[in-house]
């Protein structure tokens, strides 16, 4: 009953409506993105890319331009390139994203120290803020969130195969080249939409947790899928409910619920298989 | 006309050149066994078969067969060794090559293919469960039933048994045959394990560091000079390799 008053309770505050929706929608994207870079090894991607997103919104907010018209274009090419990172030096990708991570970050720290000082809005972008969406937000979000839908069900078969083989799927007439560059792309569009809620440091937390959780107890590539996104929506909305029951940010909150998620479901996976 | 033919093929990476002027013929019912030490570019020719590298020089020529409907039978990934997926999505998405690009979904048809290919290798009752929990032999079974829904024709193997105990592996060899004999597969397979390897092949490639060393028949083969030396070696090898099982 206190939580169904909390809930109602938030939802009154326009703000916090727009955060939820904004929020379950890149939630979803998140998960069902992260599938697929967590099975392929790709996490790294989506760490390295949230740090270009930091270093371009920085950039954006120095020089007074819209940070997503700025961040958008940024970090999609970041993505060609930490994709073709990764599938080139296969053993030394994890160094250079980590590299180009860092990088990214410092760059956005010193052009903003320099013009603005580190402001409130910095510290929004690293570590998240629900008062920074807007209308236009909504609607982007939704646009993303549509895309990502319509693509994942309609390649869904491709994706997997691709994921779980990608020779074979490239000898059977695949490109496998395309779809690669197209969840890269897809990525940084979530995570450009998402990292102004979840912050710069913890967005990545969305895209790797829910796959490793359901990765725990489910045992089909669409059991992980399906379940998934189930429990990134479950625990970004429920993080949203502790950040505002308890007064903890929001992205912290939902990325603490998820680290909670995934033990449980590690323990029931563990007994399961005893 | 021959449907497979490799005409001065020259595969090569950045590192440098892997396959150098290669040619071979194969007819329809033919079992190759390439053989060769490591880096002799064994995988390599795997895939320039498939289309998944350009060749440099010269071409691969096929007849009867296209590109794309070769079953491939890959080394094993450290990826899929703990992949949640159903042996039933595994084998299933074999029958994605024959989709024309935009068609989204398996058909009926491809359903019924996937069931039957489970069946001829023996693992229908594995359907639902995950390909993560099965042994090594098994997990060799569902990539072979997924390379049968690609292909009617020829299936390229590469080092199929490498990591499975001996029952499996004499297993393994088994089905491979069979397909060869009974349906007419031709069959193309890299192969450490040679001298089990040459009992049921027609034909042997032998690839070294510096060029192919024998391309013929494989009765010719063990009768030559080259295997001499190789099946010396292999067998010294296997012993060691006992050794350090026991």
């Amino acid at each position: 009953m206190l939580m169904f008053e909390l809930i109602s309770e938030m939802f009154s505050y326009s703000f916090l409506s727009r955060a939820v929706i904004v929020g379950i929608l890149v939630a979803l994207c998140a998960a069902l993105l992260g599938v697929t870079l967590v099975l392929k090894r790709y996490s790294m991607i989506g760490d390295g890319l949230s740090h270009v997103g930091f270093g371009a919104m920085s950039i954006a907010v120095a020089m007074n331009a819209a940070p997503l018209a700025v961040a958008i274009p940024i970090v999609v090419i970041a993505a060609f390139f930490l994709l073709r990172l990764s599938e080139k030096a296969k053993l030394k990708s994890d160094a250079a994203i980590a590299l180009i991570s860092s990088a990214a970050l410092a760059a956005g720290v010193i052009v903003t120290s320099l013009t603005s000082g580190l402001s409130a809005d910095v510290y929004s972008y690293m570590f998240g803020s629900i008062l920074a969406m807007s209308q236009t937000d909504v609607y982007l979000s939704l646009s993303v969130a549509a895309v990502v839908l319509v693509l994942y069900i309609l390649f869904y078969n491709k994706l997997f195969a691709i994921t779980f083989d990608e020779d074979f799927a490239q000898a059977t007439g695949i490109k496998a080249k395309f779809y690669n560059v197209l969840v890269a792309v897809l990525t940084a569009l979530t995570i450009v939409v998402g990292m102004r809620i979840m912050g710069t440091m913890l967005i990545s937390g969305l895209i790797i947790f829910p796959a490793l959780t359901s990765m725990r107890v489910c045992k089909s590539f669409k059991a992980v899928v399906i379940c998934s996104t189930i429990v990134s929506v479950v625990c970004f909305f429920l993080g949203m409910v502790v950040s505002y029951g308890i007064g903890t940010p929001a992205g912290a909150s939902i990325v603490a619920v998820n680290a909670v998620a995934f033990i449980v479901f590690f323990i029931i996976g563990k007994i399961r298989s005893h | 006309m021959s449907l497979v033919c490799c005409k001065n093929l020259t595969l090569s990476y950045e590192s440098g050149i892997a396959v150098e002027n290669l040619c071979f013929e194969l007819e329809a019912g033919d079992y190759l066994c390439v053989v060769g030490e490591n880096g002799s570019g064994k995988s390599t020719l795997i895939k320039g078969m498939l289309g998944l590298m350009t060749p440099r020089k010269g071409e691969i020529i096929y007849n009867g067969v296209t590109q794309k409907e070769i079953g491939y039978l890959p080394q094993q990934t450290l990826i899929q060794r703990d992949f949640p997926a159903s042996v039933f999505e595994v084998v299933l998405s074999g029958c994605l090559g024959k989709h024309s690009g935009i068609k989204p979904f398996y058909s009926a048809t491809d359903k019924a293919q996937a069931l039957e290919n489970m069946e001829r290798m023996g693992i229908s009752d594995l359907k639902k469960r995950s390909y993560r929990e099965l042994s090594g032999g098994q997990q060799q079974r569902v990539l072979l039933s997924r390379a049968l829904c690609a292909t009617t024709k020829l299936l390229l193997l590469d080092e199929p048994v490498t990591g499975l105990d001996p029952l499996a592996t004499a297993e393994l060899y088994s089905l491979i045959k069979d397909l060869n004999a009974r349906e007419h597969i031709t069959i193309v397979m890299v192969s450490h394990d040679v001298s089990c390897a040459l009992h049921d092949s027609n034909k042997v490639l032998h690839m070294g560091t510096g060029g192919v060393v024998f391309f013929g028949s494989s009765d010719e083969y063990r009768s030559s000079d080259v295997s001499a030396r190789f099946l010396r070696c292999d067998c010294a090898c296997h012993e060691r390799g006992e050794h350090a099982h026991v």
